[in-house]
């Protein structure tokens, strides 16, 4: 709407998400390229806690080691999220943990379903390396970390 | 009609996200003109919900279920408004980085709904 970046944040402060958009100023997590990061975790948020919802509750007995997986990566995903949005030395380093674990449970499970795919007659989000997201599910948690650490130093 | 409009959102969709990675790309904030795009996509989404609703209440049936088609109506609906409101709060590249990226997830949706919805007829 407008180009001057005080009459930005000023409609910032004036939304909903004031509260939210100045504990980020204060740390910068999800500033700048962590906002990027901000949006992909909070769209992988949804697609992985939708999807392991609707399958657990509708077709429990099909898979339930993949849908259980996708209920974890959902958890895991919405945890960074929320560590991004809310900032803070904390939350940096819960984020840090999470991001490694997301990047351990990808190569898991991405290994796991190409040595033995009988265990997963569903996709899970970390199927093949996620390969069904476009691989963004394996680059994700990389560059998660690379911003962590340089958020520390910034 | 669904499915024509399904097609025309993905294309503008994909559009909106060249434009706004463009602007990134140029370490340039969304501006104004930049809104308006993500309006007229926006608007195309909920007409495609709307659409979709209707259709649904007509007693069509989606290939793959009723759930899914509606979850990802919705989701396509939200894609580009939340992406707005983050731009909106982060006056710099990445801003128009966030909008690209959100578009090219809509897109994405797009071509699920098309598998979805059943990809032919409609």
């Amino acid at each position: 709407m407008t180009e001057d970046p005080a009459a930005g944040k000023a409609a910032g402060k004036a939304g909903k998400t004031a509260g939210k958009a100045e504990s980020a100023a204060r740390t910068g997590l999800g500033q700048g390229p962590g906002r990027l990061l901000v949006m992909l975790y909070g769209v992988f948020t949804v697609a992985a806690a939708s999807r392991s919802i609707y399958q657990l509750i509708a077709q429990y007995q099909e898979a339930p080691l993949a849908y259980i997986l996708s209920a974890v990566s959902a958890a895991v995903y919405a945890f960074i999220t929320v560590s991004l949005v809310r900032g803070g030395e904390g939350a940096r380093k819960a984020a840090i943990v999470c991001c490694a674990l997301e990047l351990l449970g990808v190569l898991t499970v991405g290994t796991w379903t190409l040595a033995d795919p009988s265990a997963f007659p569903d996709q899970t989000v970390w199927s093949d390396y996620g390969m069904g997201y476009l691989f963004i599910p394996i680059f994700l948690p990389v560059t998660g970390l690379l911003w962590l650490r340089k958020a520390r130093r910034g | 009609m669904i499915d024509a409009l399904t097609v025309a959102l993905g294309v503008t969709a994909l559009l909106l996200a060249a434009w706004c990675g463009f602007a990134a790309y140029r370490d340039q904030p969304t501006k104004d003109w930049h809104f308006i795009g993500m309006a007229v996509v926006a608007l195309l989404a909920v007409v495609q919900l709307v659409i979709g609703v209707v259709r649904l209440a007509g007693g069509d049936d989606p290939q793959q279920g009723v759930a899914i088609f509606v979850a990802y109506l919705i989701g396509s609906a939200l894609a580009v408004p939340i992406a707005a409101f983050m731009s909106l709060t982060e006056r710099t590249r990445w801003g128009s980085a966030t909008v690209s990226a959100a578009a090219v997830v809509l897109a994405v949706l797009e071509v699920r709904l098309y598998d979805i919805w059943g990809g032919v007829g409609g």
